[in-house]
């Protein structure tokens, strides 16, 4: 990985992080004063870039029966926008508010599980937006919050009464114009497989062992289409051709267990794709794979990506499994996003610490076998107590940098480093910079 | 398949003929130990007061002077080809299947169990229906919204239903239905062929009250099979589909955890066929549970014998239908 120099242009962007504080504080006080019983977690003055959205989309999920028109109203869009003009940079996505133009964009996303040990904010804040035919990596460690931001864009934490009671949802998922937050969940699941279609981890136990994997894809069809058995099988049969299955129509009949490994997350693939969806979210699809049929699986999604031209998001905490698919990266530690731009960018200059203890601690083929991988040291934050100020800052070696222990106190919101590339860290941009070309970038 | 299925009965043959041999030899080989003569065994088939002919009379005509193992083949060789017994002036022909000659009655034991047959299998298999059906809809309707008022009240029921003596439910049941609002007169058992209203209305009751003590197992049963496949990846999937929520948890997760109740159902059918030893008690049904009940009071071994092999019959087929229904239900078990 070579690093280009790109320090004079990245310097221009970058605003003074301690003057966005202050506002923010402001915004976080009149979203409580607004809506007091709304579900507002423990606000920190440094939380909330669109409090005003928050609280009305918590109530809404609160209450998840009553018919919550999908578009949030004017009024309560308007103070995020005034509010934004300070840091014009910082979060244009989060700002734009009313229907977004992009094919799906998520704003200040939160999921958080009530449970007796306290609240878990698996998600906590959590912007992006995707075109059609481009594919996002998200990328971060067990229980960053990557899978239940899958699951939150596919309405599957609200897919049951049970699941209902356990998750509250705030923030909008905005899907081809439609918003699926306080959408009825039964409006979400007409999507789910149709619109959005996923691809899971591991596929032995993602499909049903008791059902062939033809009734699988039969079944997945014809929840969608009206058509007959038989015009639904041909359709299985034909999916299960495309994703490279040989003898399809005698495969077709088999059970799971039948198939190896790699056959079944293609049979999974086909059935994820049976109706055409126009959003595929492929969460960690080679993980459970051997290593020869993950490049397998990888062609294939991207060859069929072509051929959609859907939009991809690609989970994983593989980044050679994005730098091969991705057009743009998101990085997410504690349930937020610390680093986000295009995958090119991200990788030739990353600029927040932990992207570089991700880089660091991937095996490379082009490196000297004597020198060792880095890792990060530490573990995973709790969901529960996410660390006070940047939720990385006990694993961050440059914690102690910046200066007034603002990394312990204030939680950095994401700058603008260059372009699309967004960062969230309180080093300053030419530290940082600085880091990376000097002491990061010539151990990779 | 076939073959599996040829083998699993070749298998069940065997563990049948092991019952027989433990049994007999618990009835006939430890009183031996025990230092009974076989005189006093004897004794029982003849009554009061016999004289020392009489004794060894009978003796030599049920052939118990002689070795154990020598009368568990004559035991065998009955079961499959009948025995004729020389008593007095004609020969006493016990047909097939010849399990002997009761103690006290001397009736052959086959006819007797056969004719209690029709009551017990009657009161099984509709018990069985009703706690299937009712004990995995509370278990389902359970699982689908755990703690709330209906979840709580369907488990506080079914502890209640495990809890509490089939002696004491049915009792009650009796007392109430029968006598304090007689809505099911107590009355003999009604032969299905002959009257189906008459048969259900005597057997509605014990049904009904069988029902209760199994359905909250299978209740408790279903809803924890159910709850631990909901939270399984392939009803994540299922869901993933679009599909309605009641299709994700019937035909999908269902499905899957029915198997370890369809296991339990077999041992309790099984074991229920052998006689409801209890049930039958209390409702005064003349079932082959009742008929155990009176020759184990009686002593009458020849009975004793014949019920616990066929009990032991029963929980063999049954467990090898449940095999063979395992093998339908999860394509993943291969009979081989």
């Amino acid at each position: 990985m070579t690093d280009s120099s790109e320090d004079k242009t990245t310097a221009a962007g970058q605003p003074a992080a301690e003057g966005t504080a202050p506002a923010e504080a402001s915004g976080a006080a009149t979203a409580k004063a607004a809506a007091p019983e709304a579900e507002v977690p423990e606000a920190t003055p440094a939380e909330a870039a669109a409090p005003e959205a928050d609280a009305t989309e918590a109530e809404a999920s609160e209450t998840d029966v009553t018919p919550v028109e999908a578009a949030p109203e004017p009024e309560a869009e308007a103070e995020p926008k005034t509010e934004a003009v300070p840091k014009p940079v910082a979060e244009p996505v989060a700002a734009s508010g009313g229907t977004p133009s992009a094919f799906l964009e998520v704003r200040d996303l939160k999921v958080h599980f009530p449970t007796d040990d306290g609240l878990v904010k698996s998600v906590d804040g959590l912007t992006f937006r995707l075109e059609k035919g481009k594919t996002l990596g998200i990328v971060g460690e067990s229980g960053s919050g990557k899978s239940v931001t899958s699951l939150a864009i596919m309405g599957l934490h609200r897919a049951s009464r049970q699941q209902r009671s356990k998750v509250r949802m705030s923030g909008e998922i905005w899907l081809d114009g439609k918003e699926l937050v306080s959408a009825e969940p039964d409006e979400v699941r007409r999507l789910r497989g149709r619109q959005m279609a996923m691809i899971f981890q591991d596929p032995l136990s993602a499909l049903h062992p008791f059902y062939t994997v033809g009734s699988q894809i039969v079944e997945a069809y014809r929840v969608h289409h009206d058509v007959d058995k038989k015009t639904a099988r041909k359709r299985a049969v034909e999916m299960l051709d495309r994703v490279g299955i040989p003898q399809p129509d005698k495969r077709v009949d088999d059970h799971p267990h039948q198939f190896s490994g790699g056959m079944r997350q293609r049979a999974m693939i086909a059935m994820a794709l049976v109706n055409n969806p126009e959003l595929l979210i492929a969460d960690e699809p080679t993980t459970a794979l051997d290593v020869t049929v993950q490049a397998q699986i990888l062609d294939l999604i991207r060859d069929l990506q072509k051929e959609f031209g859907s939009a991809v998001i690609i989970i994983t905490h593989d980044l050679g499994v994005v730098a091969e698919l991705a057009d743009d990266l998101l990085v997410m530690y504690g349930g937020r996003c610390v680093e986000r731009g295009p995958s090119d960018k991200v990788f030739a200059t990353p600029q927040h610490p932990y992207t570089w203890g991700l880089l660091g601690s991937m095996p490379r083929i082009d490196r000297d076998q004597t020198d060792r991988l880095i890792p990060v040291k530490g573990s995973p934050p709790s969901l529960i107590n996410v660390p006070s100020g940047c939720a990385f800052n006990p694993r961050c070696p440059y914690a102690d940098v910046p200066k007034d222990n603002v990394t312990r106190t204030v939680r950095p919101e994401l700058q603008q480093v260059d372009g699309r590339h967004y960062s969230a860290c309180h080093l300053p941009q030419e530290e940082r910079q600085r880091i990376w070309t000097e002491e990061i970038a010539p151990k990779l | 398949m076939f073959s599996y299925i040829i083998r699993r009965l070749i298998s069940a043959v065997i563990l049948l003929l092991i019952v027989s041999a433990v049994t007999f030899g618990i009835f006939f080989l430890l009183p031996k130990l025990a230092g009974q003569s076989t005189d006093q065994l004897a004794q029982q088939y003849i009554g009061k007061a016999p004289t020392p002919a009489d004794i060894a009379a009978v003796k030599k005509n049920l052939g118990l002077d002689k070795p154990v193992y020598e009368q568990y083949w004559d035991f065998l060789k009955g079961i499959f080809a009948g025995v004729d017994y020389k008593f007095g002036p004609e020969a006493a022909r016990c047909h097939v299947p010849c399990f002997g000659y009761s103690f006290k009655t001397h009736l052959e034991v086959w006819p007797e169990i056969q004719s209690r047959l029709p009551v017990t299998l009657s009161l099984a298999a509709g018990a069985a229906v009703l706690w299937v059906l009712s004990g995995v809809a509370t278990g389902v309707l359970s699982a689908l919204r755990p703690g709330s008022i209906f979840d709580r009240m369907a488990m506080g029921v079914a502890l209640a239903g495990v809890s509490l003596p089939m002696f004491f439910t049915g009792a009650l049941a009796l007392a109430l239905f029968t006598y304090q609002w007689p809505i099911f007169e107590r009355s003999d058992y009604v032969p299905l062929l002959d009257d189906p209203f008459g048969w259900a209305r005597t057997l509605v009751l014990p049904w009904v009250t069988l029902a209760f003590l199994y359905s909250a197992l299978y209740a408790r049963l279903t809803r924890a099979g159910m709850l631990e496949t909901l939270s399984e990846d392939y009803i994540r999937t299922a869901r993933a589909k679009g599909l309605r929520e009641r299709r994700v948890v019937i035909r999908h997760g269902l499905r899957a955890a029915l198997t370890p109740i369809i296991t339990v159902f077999g041992m309790d059918l099984g074991l229920l066929l052998g006689g409801a030893l209890i049930t039958e008690q209390v409702f005064s049904l003349k079932g082959v549970g009742a008929f155990a009940v009176d020759s184990i009071n009686a002593n009458d071994l020849p009975n004793i014998l014949g019920v616990t092999l066929l009990a032991a019959f029963f929980i063999v087929i049954c467990n090898l239908v449940v095999d063979v229904l395992y093998a339908a239900v999860d394509p993943r078990v291969r009979l081989s």
